[in-house]
């Protein structure tokens, strides 16, 4: 019956993800062949395959609408897949070292790290209500059971757990917007749903149905009032999963926000931006006081990527096409300094364990002075300071939301940043001028590659990648215009 | 008295009074297989509307997973039943109010039938009385669905993984069966064959 798959050919689209769904089988059978508790063929292999994709998705593109309607692979689609990809295959090599300390050592940590992935890749193509909630659930049940895979340790068993709960609340929410939206447009394909507005109107169930779909939504990317999961996990699960979490789900669920909101709901502008709006607002002032009074260093970071999801929402509240830009230059951005600040704090292990708390960080510089001067050079580029990346991140969401005359929210990111500085500052002031506490062992060649990359990124990001990441970023944004 | 009248009847009745033994039965093994019994009386009546599908899956799913599930738990687990339906007759009328709204809700949806039944037609897939079911379902499963079948597909082999990764553990000096060793057998070196004289024994 009618179907658009004609011959292989016909899904040059969806090859990324084929490759991705096969490769992840394949190295699930040979991690079961294997029989080891650790297996690096499994462990390498899989963020080799990830990167085949990435480049696969980068090099060769191939843009169409597949699957009659449920499958969308565009210039923003591509943009954001290749974040998406490059987070979690960073965040992979993260978990290599001392993986047997942090729970990852399983092969199962890398498959299911794949299928998330090829979750996330669903939900940045997905172009249909159906599509998005499979490849959001896909997503979700995976990460749920990586936060909780440290299985021995009670926290992380709290965390998957706590993480299961309100996830499928959250579910819940999102398919009861969707299923309202569906009622009051009668579609579940986002293009007709876009018709369907346009020829209609907006009635006050699509609106209800819109706000349940965004909750739902917002949730995944925790900005406030849906963000009170995000410490506790953050906390809960080991660090390498944090790292994991806090940089590959973000981008794929900000890419299905803004899909959702510039492209299916153009026509009702001015309801959806009181909503983002809002979630700006609140997450950037909410993370920027409560990570204040933090010690813990992974509840620092989950605060402060409440944040930046804030700063990133402040570009796409402005609903234009060079917010989109900024909402996805900044996407990548957040990435790349993640990525090296998770490296920078699973290379900081002392006799005692990895660096818990703020205290720990003690003395670094004078013990540790590259992973030091590492970690500096990010919370200075997390603040936003030029000439590091992190300003440019800013600079492209505030520029958009002055542009669209939102002048109110920028001035309160901007006041949110200035207070943010306070705390990203003093684990810079502890670093640089505490005594040392701990003696800090050698740190794995991995890691220090991964830390030279990220901060080459950041010092020289606007010499060098800028250029070029914003060319490619407008021609994303366009796509969807 | 037509046939297929007939059976509804028998399945419906058998379906009402054997529901009503589930929550009346003092035994719950035996409630358990109530449950089962109009699991398959109400796998007759879908036979008998004609969704074939549907009422063998109900016998798949519920009677083959679901059921044996629940007989597992109430055997395995020790809850104490006698003291659980205590309240019974008390919770009856909050039992009737539930009833009734679910009764007012299958009239408003068996209404919009009746009020206009141009609606089943307009949705996506509409009922096309040429083709049965299962064969319904076959024609979009892998066509049209094929990217959802394959994507729900993924989310069920993430739960697989997901559940075996949490829960099983490998703990040494546990008999196990090893079927290669177990088919290597060879009778010889287990079987012997002894003459035994009358009278004798051993």
């Amino acid at each position: 019956m009618n179907s658009d798959v004609t011959d292989f050919a016909s899904l040059a689209p969806a090859y990324p993800e084929m490759l991705l769904a096969v490769g992840a089988i394949v190295l699930l059978l040979v991690g079961v062949a294997i029989n080891k508790e650790r297996s690096l063929l499994v462990s390498y292999g899989a963020v080799l395959l990830l990167l085949i994709v990435a480049a696969i998705v980068l090099f060769a593109p191939a843009e169409g609408v597949l699957f009659n309607g449920v499958f969308i692979a565009d210039s923003f689609a591509r943009f954001m897949k290749v974040i998406v990809l490059a987070g979690a295959a960073f965040s992979l090599m993260l978990a290599l070292p001392h993986a047997e300390e942090n729970g990852t050592h399983k092969f199962e940590y890398s498959i299911l790290a794949l299928l998330a992935t090829l979750g996330m890749m669903a939900m940045v193509s997905a172009n249909d209500l159906m599509s998005l909630y499979i490849g959001l659930e896909l997503q979700s049940l995976a990460a749920y059971v990586l936060a909780a895979i440290k299985r021995d340790d009670p926290r992380a068993t709290e965390a998957g757990l706590k993480y299961f709960v309100l996830g499928a609340l959250s579910s819940g929410m999102l398919l009861y917007g969707a299923s309202l939206i569906y009622g009051f447009t009668g579609h579940t394909n986002l293009q007709e749903i876009v018709i369907a507005i346009a020829a209609e109107g907006r009635s006050i169930g699509l609106i209800f149905g819109v706000v349940f779909l965004l909750a739902g939504v917002a949730f995944k990317i925790s900005a406030v009032p849906f963000h009170m999961w995000t410490p506790d996990v953050y906390e809960g699960a080991s660090t390498p999963v944090t790292a994991f979490f806090a940089t590959a789900p973000k981008v794929a669920a900000m890419a299905l926000m803004v899909r959702l909101v510039m492209d299916t709901f153009q026509g009702i502008t001015h309801d959806w931006q009181q909503i983002v709006i809002f979630l700006s607002i609140a997450s950037m002032v909410l993370a920027a006081f409560a990570a204040i009074g933090q010690k813990s260093i992974k509840r620092l970071i989950a605060y402060s990527s409440i944040g930046h999801v804030g700063f990133a929402l402040v570009g796409l509240a402005s609903g234009t096409q060079v917010g989109v830009e900024g909402v996805a230059i900044y996407m990548a951005i957040y990435v790349a300094m993640n990525i090296g600040l998770f490296a920078c704090i699973l290379s900081l292990r002392s006799d005692a364990g990895y660096v818990e708390t703020i205290q720990d960080f003690a003395g670094a510089a004078q013990t540790r002075p590259f992973v030091a001067a590492i970690m500096a050079i990010i919370m200075f580029s997390l603040i936003g300071m030029p000439p590091l990346a992190g300003f440019f991140a800013k600079w492209h969401a505030f520029l958009a939301a002055i542009d669209a005359q939102l002048y109110l929210l920028a001035v309160i990111g901007v006041l949110a940043s200035a207070v943010s500085a306070f705390y990203y500052l003093r684990i810079v002031k502890v670093m640089y001028f505490d005594e040392p506490v701990h003696r800090f062992e050698a740190v794995p060649a991995e890691l220090t590659i991964i830390m030279a990359v990220s901060g080459l990124f950041v010092v020289t990001y606007y010499f060098t990648v800028g250029g070029p990441l914003a060319s490619f970023a407008h021609v994303a944004a366009g796509s969807l215009f | 008295m037509t046939l297929p009248l007939f059976f509804f009847y028998v399945f419906s009745a058998i379906a009402v009074a054997s529901a009503v033994m589930v929550v009346a039965a003092r035994n719950p093994v035996h409630a358990v297989l109530f449950l089962i019994l109009v699991f398959f009386n109400a796998a007759g009546l879908f036979m008998l509307a004609g969704a074939e599908f549907l009422s063998l899956i109900l016998i798949v799913v519920y009677v083959g997973a679901v059921a044996v599930l629940f007989l597992f738990v109430v055997m395995m687990l020790d809850v104490d039943f006698a003291s659980l339906r205590s309240g019974m007759l008390q919770y009856a009328p909050i039992g009737v109010v539930v009833g009734l709204v679910l009764l007012i809700e299958l009239l408003l949806v068996a209404g919009s039938f009746v009020v206009s039944p141009e609606v089943a037609s307009a949705s996506v897939l509409p009922i096309n009385n040429g083709v049965d079911n299962t064969k319904a379902l076959g024609l979009v499963l892998y066509t049209r669905y094929v990217f959802l079948f394959q994507g729900a597909g993924a989310v069920l082999l993430v739960a697989m993984i997901g559940a075996i990764v949490l829960t099983l553990r490998h703990r040494p000096n546990v008999k196990r069966q090893d079927p290669v060793k177990q088919v290597a057998r060879r009778a010889s070196e287990t079987m012997e064959v002894v003459k035994v004289k009358s009278g004798q024994g051993l």
